[in-house]
Parts: structure tokens; C-alpha cells; sequence
């Protein structure tokens, strides 16, 4: 099924004897089983105002396609979106709303915030087929419950999106990276804190013990004018002389790239084995990625994102021991299927709130649990 | 405002409530002398007042927890109050309801610069949020106005914001994580020091939720490094138009300032009349400020009046100084007092999408001249959050109610532009009946439908945030199941 308005969308789903599965550009895998829902055909830009920062389109709109009109403005998506393409070998065409649906954020999460925190308003339609718009496409709204929030990284299981209002800002002068080589995890999460703690905005912190050139490489991005970034970096220098030789990348291309390849965990692209993703306390990364004992680890977000390659079929979140947050089981082998749950499971009260939650939103039991990734 | 009768089964049982309350709290937690429950009867929307069954004061979450509990077997209405500074009536108490303060819980818990959040008891104000770890240079960055009085808990059920949330956004943006108590009692854990959550995002719906989904007693929230400076800029223009057209420039140059506020004529006089800040006599003023180091500043700021300077602006005046920063903010910081001096008014808080801006003021203008009311406005430009304060006399017959349906009219054109009821103070009673206005009925049942999930039996804060008759069948169901 293909589509191509709210209300087509609303009788496809009254009118469904089984389950759903909702599909973008099928780039993010694992939105059940099922029917096939092809939200393509909500394709387009509704609505772009650059001196309002804001932009609303339809949820099948490739992200590109949303890139390019924000680029002829010297705009872009501040959150980053991730490509899962590269870890998932999927191929397709990313969506806005797959980015929605999946709360698809980079590295620049730690300063400006998640999709979610861009998200301004969304229209979807519900299990029970009904047509329902929440938030709008002004940047402070408070009437009524957020329930932008609660779509965001939903997954599906509450409604298929059709329109999605974002927040954009706009592109600076340049980017600068400042690279340390050699550090160990641990005091490369250190020296990630420090800049982070400093008044000069970093927008990007990521350490990889294996990185590109084959040795352990701490990266810190800074982004404004070009007399902010000669201040900054010089700063920054100083600050954190104690770990040792940093260099300055201020060609724009390569450095752009550098945020992709870990945007995009690139590192653990075309090698075999599981895939998971840790939200934990920064100062708690390095004490996770060791008793994880992973075969490659990438951290972002200045320590609090650990992504990990395991060994096909291992349950990490065992390994977390009284590690607070929480684990996702991102790229699943067959060994993982159907005996380690996708999300991390949640503690009985919780459970309890989604499960009312599902049952309210999707009352026939249409759209898939968030069980089965790529 | 109508609002509903008091339940008689409730009323007819204060001692029983009362007595069980008494049990599980400290005997100077538990209010009910009528005389002292009057101290409850509104916050800061105080054209309505209402005396509460009982107040309650915990100091923990074992304590709320074990007050929601009784509440919760004696079907008795909660109304959870933090400062008390709702400007929407957010904590209007009912007869029959146990008004339950948080103004005990104000522990500081952890601070983790390392890290950069800080855990906080809720009833804790804004301010001294960043009070404790401004030593090190830090600070929470939602600033709403009346950051010196308002609580935490407050902040999240409203997901307050202020003049900064244009770079750094409001609550909902700085929240990280909530130890939350359920009407029934059940304590859950949403986020924590991490950044993202599993799953469906609960802490996304529980900020600006107007405590009606579960009274939150613990929050974990991101702290920011101190910038090293912030310097502002002040500039008039002969036509609002023209203002609006700089604005959007100054963004589409890609700086961010971290403030833009704008005020009209009647605004700009009122101010400076008071305040004697120094303000040019013009149709339009805007006051820009941007942050970082000295020579960051001034890059950006050349910048900024560059783009100023093409709109033909009356006035530019950059900050020279700490001295001259603060006179620059001055008037716009005492506009509220400035305006109460001329006359009673009711301040607005309707949100626009900012290309509507020149349109929306002169339709203002129009409605002013409708109802022989004047208005001036102030608003944070950068996001399109507007208050139009509409200065009425509250000891004339009959006044009062036409600034109401004024009002309305001005919430229901925000609307109409594209843009909505509330920007930051909520829904609350004021603009609940307005809520129709705004959204359609599957849209209102797809978020009371989240309520019925936390609060299936309607306990909590219940008469608010959705239109009477939109939440009728619902706020019956307990009554009915006896």
C-alpha cells in the first residue's frame, strides 16, 4: 500500500485485517512484519521559511531532498541525522520520516539536542485510523501534552507519521577539528569533559581507540566564524595542552567527513557480528567499553555514546553490571533473533506505561513492537 | 470560570482524609485549618480563587508517594503545586482536592561537572538551580521570569522557557531524567544522566504536561559552562514591518544571538517613563544580544548592525560596557512593572510564526481600536513568542470581561497565522476552553488518552488543561464506578 494522502493513509488502516509494517525508505530495517506501508507517497516540502528557521514536510520525503533546500539557504538539520545505510547494508533512500520515527540524531546531539528536540510538530495517523496533529511550526508551544516527544523515536508503534515540522538552523562559517592521538579511553573521555566544561561550544566529541589511521584518535569540532574558530581552537589548546599534541583540521571537506565517519559508525561498516549502542554517563564509557570487551568501540557524544561490535548472538547488557543506562541491540545477526530483545527492557512501572500506551494508540494491535532490526 | 462542582462524597469526608494524611506525614505537613489552607487558594493568576480541601507538605518521594497512595484509595482530586507562580492557573486548587506543595523538597543531590548535570528535589527554585554550581562556572540554562521564585517541578509541568531558549531552548531540551510518583503511588525512573531514552520517550510527555500525569519530586538536568561574556545592542525602527525584516535577516546570517526581544510604542513609552533607560521614541525596538569572547562579540555584532544599519534603523546603539548593557536592558526588564504602574493588565502569551509578525501587530491595533482597549506588546522575537499586555481598568463595571473576550481574540488570531495558544505559561484554566480553538476533537482525545493511561481515574489536577465538556465523561468515570 502506497498512500498518497492522510485520508487514503486513515482508510488503509481502518480497513487492515493484519498487521503493518511502516516503511520509509526501508533504510533503518525492522519495522515488523507484515502488510507493507509505503509512506512515499507523502513525499514534499510544505513549507520553508529560512528567516523563520523552520520547515515542514510530508514524512516520505528523502532527507536529501530536505538537505539540498536547506543548503540553497546556508541551512541545515543541526541534530545530524545518523545514515544507518552503512552499518545496516541496507540500501534506499533515507526519510524524514524514518529520521522522526527513529529519533535518528549525530554527534552534535551533545551541544544543540536529538531530532526530538527539533521536532516542532507532527501529524499522524493512529492504529484505530484516526488523523491526529500535535505541536505545530513555532518554536515555543506549550498547549496541551507534547506528544511530538512521545512520536519521536517511537518506532511506529504508535502511529505512522505523515508530516513532520522541524526546526533548522543555519550553517556556520566553517568547522574546525582538533585532533589528539594516543590517548587512552579513559583519558580521552577526560579531555572530551574538559572541552566540554569550557565556554567554547564544542559541537562534536568522539573518541575512536581504533580509529581511521589505525591508532586511537580523540576528535573535538568546533564551528562559528572563522575569528571564533581561530579564538577557540586556540583556547582550546591551551586547555587541554596536559594530553598532549593537538592538530588543527580546518579543510572543510575532510573534516566534514571525519563527523560523518562518526556519525555513521562507520568503523564497524562491512565487519561481521552484532552491533549495539550504550547511553550511559560519559565517565562511565571507558568501565563499560572494558567489560564489554567488544571487537571494535567508537565513542561519541564526549563519552556517552559507546557504540560496540560484539561476537554474533552476545547479550552485552549482561555485561553492564551497575552500569546506569541502557543498551541498544542496533544491527542484529540471526544468532540475536528472538533471543535478545532490541530495546533494552524496561522496569515493570514503564512497562506498564507503554503497554497502556500502545494499547490506546494502536487498540488492534496493527503496528509491530520494536523487536526485530535489520 | 466555570469549573466543576466539588465532589460531596470528598467534601463529606475531610476528617477521615485528613486523619489518614496525618499518619503517614510529620504533623506540620498536613494543613487543613481553613484560615491556613486560604494561603493555597491561587497562584499567580489570581482573578480566581478556591480554597482547598487540605494542603499537604512532604519532604521526600516516600512521602508524596505514601499522600498520592491514600488520595488515590479515598478517590480524592490531587492538585500539585510547586511556587505557585502559574500564570494559567495551573495550580488552581478545587474545594474537593488536597493541594499537594513541594516547596520541602529542595535538596541539592549530586552535582557532576565532569559529567555536566546536576540532580535536584524539585521544589527547588530555578535560580538556585544555578546558584549551586555557579561556583564553578556553570549554570541551568532555562531562565523564565520568574526564575527567583518558581520551582523545578513547576518548570517541567509547564516546560518553562525565557528570553535565552532562542540558543539554548526550554526545559524539555535541559531535562535528562525524573524520579516521578503515580496518583496510585507507584514510583517510576525516566532517563537519568544518559542522554537518550529507550524506548517511548515518557520524560518527551511529561514536561508541559501541567502535573497530570504524576507528580514529579526528582530531577536530573544538564548544566552549561558559563559563557565568557554577553553584550547586547539596542536598535529602532520607524515601522514594526521593518523590525520584523531585520530580524529574519539577522538569523538568516547565520548568527545566533542568544536573545532577541522586541517591543512596540506603546511599550517603548510606557518603559522609558518609568524606567528612563534611555529608549528613542519610535514605532518599533529591538534589543539583540550575543555571546562569547570580547573579540567574538565584536565580530558578531559588526555583523548584526551591518544588517541593521540596512533596514535605515532611527537608533543604534551597541553597549559599550557593563553599565551600558544594563540600561539597555533595563526598560525592557521593568516593561511588566512598567505597565502595571499605568493601568490593571492582562498579559498574553500566544506564539506566531515570526513572517506573520507585521501582520498580527497591525490586527492587534485594529482590535485595540474595537474595543477601546489599549495593548502594547512585548515579545521574544527569535521564536515568536508574543505578550500583549491589554491594560484595562479592573474597578470599571464590565471591563475585566471585555479584556477577557479581547484576549481570546488575540489567542484565536495566533492560531489562525499558524501559531498557537501558549508559548510558556500553559494551558491551565485560562486557556483551556480556548483549546477547541487550537485543536480538533481526535486530537484532544489522542492526548487525553495519554492521561487516561497515567491517571486512568482522573485524580490529578483534573479540571485543567482540556475543555470541560471534552474531559466530562471521563472525569465521571470514578464517580460512576462507585
Amino acid at each position: 500500500m502506497t498512500p498518497t494522502s492522510e485520508d487514503e493513509l486513515s482508510a488503509a488502516i481502518k480497513s487492515a485485517k493484519g498487521p503493518l509494517q511502516i516503511r520509509g525508505g526501508g533504510t533503518r530495517g525492522g519495522a515488523g512484519t507484515g502488510t507493507v506501508l509505503d509512506t512515499g507517497g507523502l513525499s514534499g516540502i510544505t513549507l520553508y521559511e529560512p528567516g523563520a528557521l523552520t520547515l515542514v514536510a510530508g514524512a516520505g520525503t528523502p532527507v536529501a531532498e530536505i538537505e539540498a533546500a536547506l543548503a540553497a539557504e546556508n541551512q541545515r538539520l543541526a541534530f545530524e541525522p545518523i545514515d544507518h545505510r552503512a552499518i545496516l547494508g541496507t540500501t534506499g533512500t533515507p526519510t524524514l520520516g524514518g529520521v522522526a520515527a527513529t529519533n535518528a540524531s549525530g554527534p552534535r546531539r551533545i551541544q544543540v539536542g536529538a531530532a526530538r528536540d527539533f521536532m516542532l510538530g507532527v501529524r499522524y495517523v493512529d492504529g484505530a485510523g484516526n488523523i491526529v496533529k500535535n505541536g505545530g511550526r513555532v518554536m515555543k508551544n506549550v498547549t496541551g501534552y507534547d506528544l511530538v516527544k512521545l512520536m519521536a523515536g517511537s518506532w511506529g508503534q504508535l502511529g505512522v507519521m505523515t508530516e513532520v515540522s522541524l526546526k533548522v538552523l543555519p550553517v556556520p562559517e566553517m568547522i574546525a577539528t582538533l585532533r589528539i592521538n594516543g590517548l587512552d579511553d579513559a583519558q580521552a573521555v577526560q579531555a572530551m569533559s574538559r572541552a566540554l566544561g569550557s565556554p567554547f561550544e564544542i559541537t562534536g566529541a568522539a573518541h575512536a581507540p581504533n580509529g581511521p589511521d589505525g591508532h586511537p584518535v580523540t576528535m573535538l569540532r568546533i564551528e562559528g566564524f572563522e575569528t571564533q574558530i581561530t579564538y577557540r581552537a586556540a583556547e582550546l589548546k591551551k586547555l587541554l595542552a596536559a594530553f598532549g599534541d593537538i592538530t588543527l583540521e580546518t579543510d572543510q571537506d575532510r573534516a566534514a567527513a571525519g563527523w560523518a565517519w562518526v556519525r555513521d559508525a562507520e568503523l564497524m561498516k562491512d565487519q561481521p557480528g552484532d552491533i549495539w549502542r550504550f547511553s550511559v554517563k560519559p565517565s562511565d564509557g571507558p568501565a563499560l567499553a572494558r567489560a564489554l570487551g567488544a571487537d571494535d568501540i567508537l565513542y561519541d557524544w564526549g563519552g556517552g555514546l559507546v557504540w560496540a561490535r560484539m561476537p554474533e548472538g552476545t547479550d552485552a547488557r549482561a555485561s553492564m553490571g551497575g552500569i546506569a543506562g541502557h543498551g541498544t541491540l542496533v544491527r542484529m545477526s540471526d544468532a540475536a533473533r528472538g533471543t535478545i530483545p532490541r530495546l533494552h527492557p524496561e522496569p515493570a512501572p514503564v512497562a506498564k506505561i507503554t503497554d497502556g500506551l500502545r494499547a490506546r494508540f494502536d487498540p488492534r494491535g496493527l503496528f509491530s513492537p520494536v523487536t526485530e532490526p535489520a | 470560570m466555570q469549573m466543576p462542582t466539588p465532589d460531596a462524597r470528598v467534601l463529606g469526608r475531610k476528617a477521615e482524609i485528613v486523619d489518614r494524611l496525618r499518619r503517614v506525614l510529620p504533623a506540620d505537613a498536613v494543613i487543613d485549618d481553613v484560615a491556613e489552607t486560604r494561603a493555597y487558594e491561587c497562584d499567580a493568576l489570581t482573578a480566581y480563587k478556591c480554597p482547598p480541601l487540605a494542603a499537604v507538605l512532604p519532604a521526600n518521594t516516600d512521602e508524596v508517594a505514601a499522600v498520592l497512595k491514600i488520595c488515590h484509595e479515598l478517590d480524592v482530586p490531587v492538585v500539585p503545586r510547586g511556587s505557585g507562580t502559574s500564570l494559567a492557573g495551573g495550580a488552581l486548587p478545587t474545594a474537593d482536592c488536597v493541594i499537594l506543595g513541594v516547596s520541602k523538597l529542595n535538596d541539592v543531590l549530586e552535582t557532576d561537572y565532569d559529567n555536566r548535570f546536576i540532580r535536584v528535589q524539585t521544589g527547588r527554585t530555578n535560580l538556585s538551580v544555578t546558584g549551586a554550581v555557579e561556583e564553578e562556572d556553570f549554570f541551568y540554562a532555562p531562565d523564565p521570569s520568574s526564575q527567583l521564585a518558581c520551582a523545578i517541578s513547576g518548570n517541567i509541568a509547564m516546560n518553562s522557557g525565557g528570553a535565552h531558549c532562542l540558543k539554548y531552548g526550554v526545559t524539555t531540551n535541559n531535562l535528562l531524567g525524573v524520579t516521578m510518583v503515580m496518583m496510585d503511588g507507584t514510583v517510576v525512573e525516566l532517563g537519568g544522566a544518559h542522554l537518550d531514552a529507550p524506548g517511548l520517550d515518557l520524560l518527551g510527555v511529561i514536561c508541559g504536561s501541567e502535573g497530570q500525569l504524576g507528580v514529579v519530586t526528582e530531577a536530573t538536568l544538564r548544566i552549561l559552562r558559563k559563557p565568557e561574556g554577553a553584550r547586547p545592542v539596542l536598535m529602532g525602527f520607524d515601522a514594526n514591518e521593518v523590525a520584523g525584516a531585520c530580524v529574519s535577516d539577522i538569523i538568516k546570517a547565520g548568527v545566533l544571538p542568544v536573545a532577541i526581544e522586541f517591543m512596540d510604542r506603546p511599550c517603548i513609552r510606557a518603559c522609558e517613563a518609568f524606567a528612563k533607560a534611555g529608549y528613542p521614541d519610535c514605532e518599533a525596538l529591538l534589543i539583540v544580544e550575543v555571546e562569547g569572547s570580547d573579540a567574538e562579540i565584536d565580530h558578531q555584532l559588526r555583523l548584526i548592525m551591518e544588517i541593521a544599519k540596512r533596514h535605515n534603523p532611527v537608533e543604534l546603539r551597541e553597549a559599550k560596557d557593563a553599565d551600558e548593557a544594563g540600561r539597555i536592558w533595563l526598560g525592557r526588564k521593568s516593561a511588566f512593572g512598567a505597565m502595571g504602574q499605568i493601568n490593571d493588565y492582562m498579559c498574553l502569551d500566544g506564539t506566531i510564526p515570526v513572517s506573520e509578525l507585521p501582520r498580527v501587530l497591525t490586527r492587534i491595533g485594529e482590535m485595540s481600536k474595537e474595543y477601546g482597549l489599549d495593548v502594547a506588546n512585548v515579545f521574544h522575537a527569535g521564536d515568536g513568542n508574543m505578550h500583549p499586555l491589554i491594560l484595562f481598568d479592573a474597578n470599571k463595571e464590565g471591563d475585566l470581561e471585555k479584556c477577557e473576550a479581547m484576549g481570546a481574540d488575540i489567542l484565536k488570531l495566533c492560531v489562525e497565522v499558524g501559531g498557537c495558544l501558549t508559548g510558556e505559561h500553559g494551558v491551565g484554566i485560562e486557556k483551556r476552553d480556548l483549546m477547541h480553538v487550537q485543536y480538533a476533537p481526535a486530537d484532544l482525545e489522542a492526548q487525553m488518552a495519554v492521561k487516561d493511561v497515567f491517571d486512568p481515574n482522573w485524580l490529578l489536577n483534573p479540571a485543567k488543561v482540556f475543555p470541560l465538556d471534552a474531559s466530562d465523561a471521563r472525569r465521571a468515570l470514578d464517580v460512576a464506578a462507585e
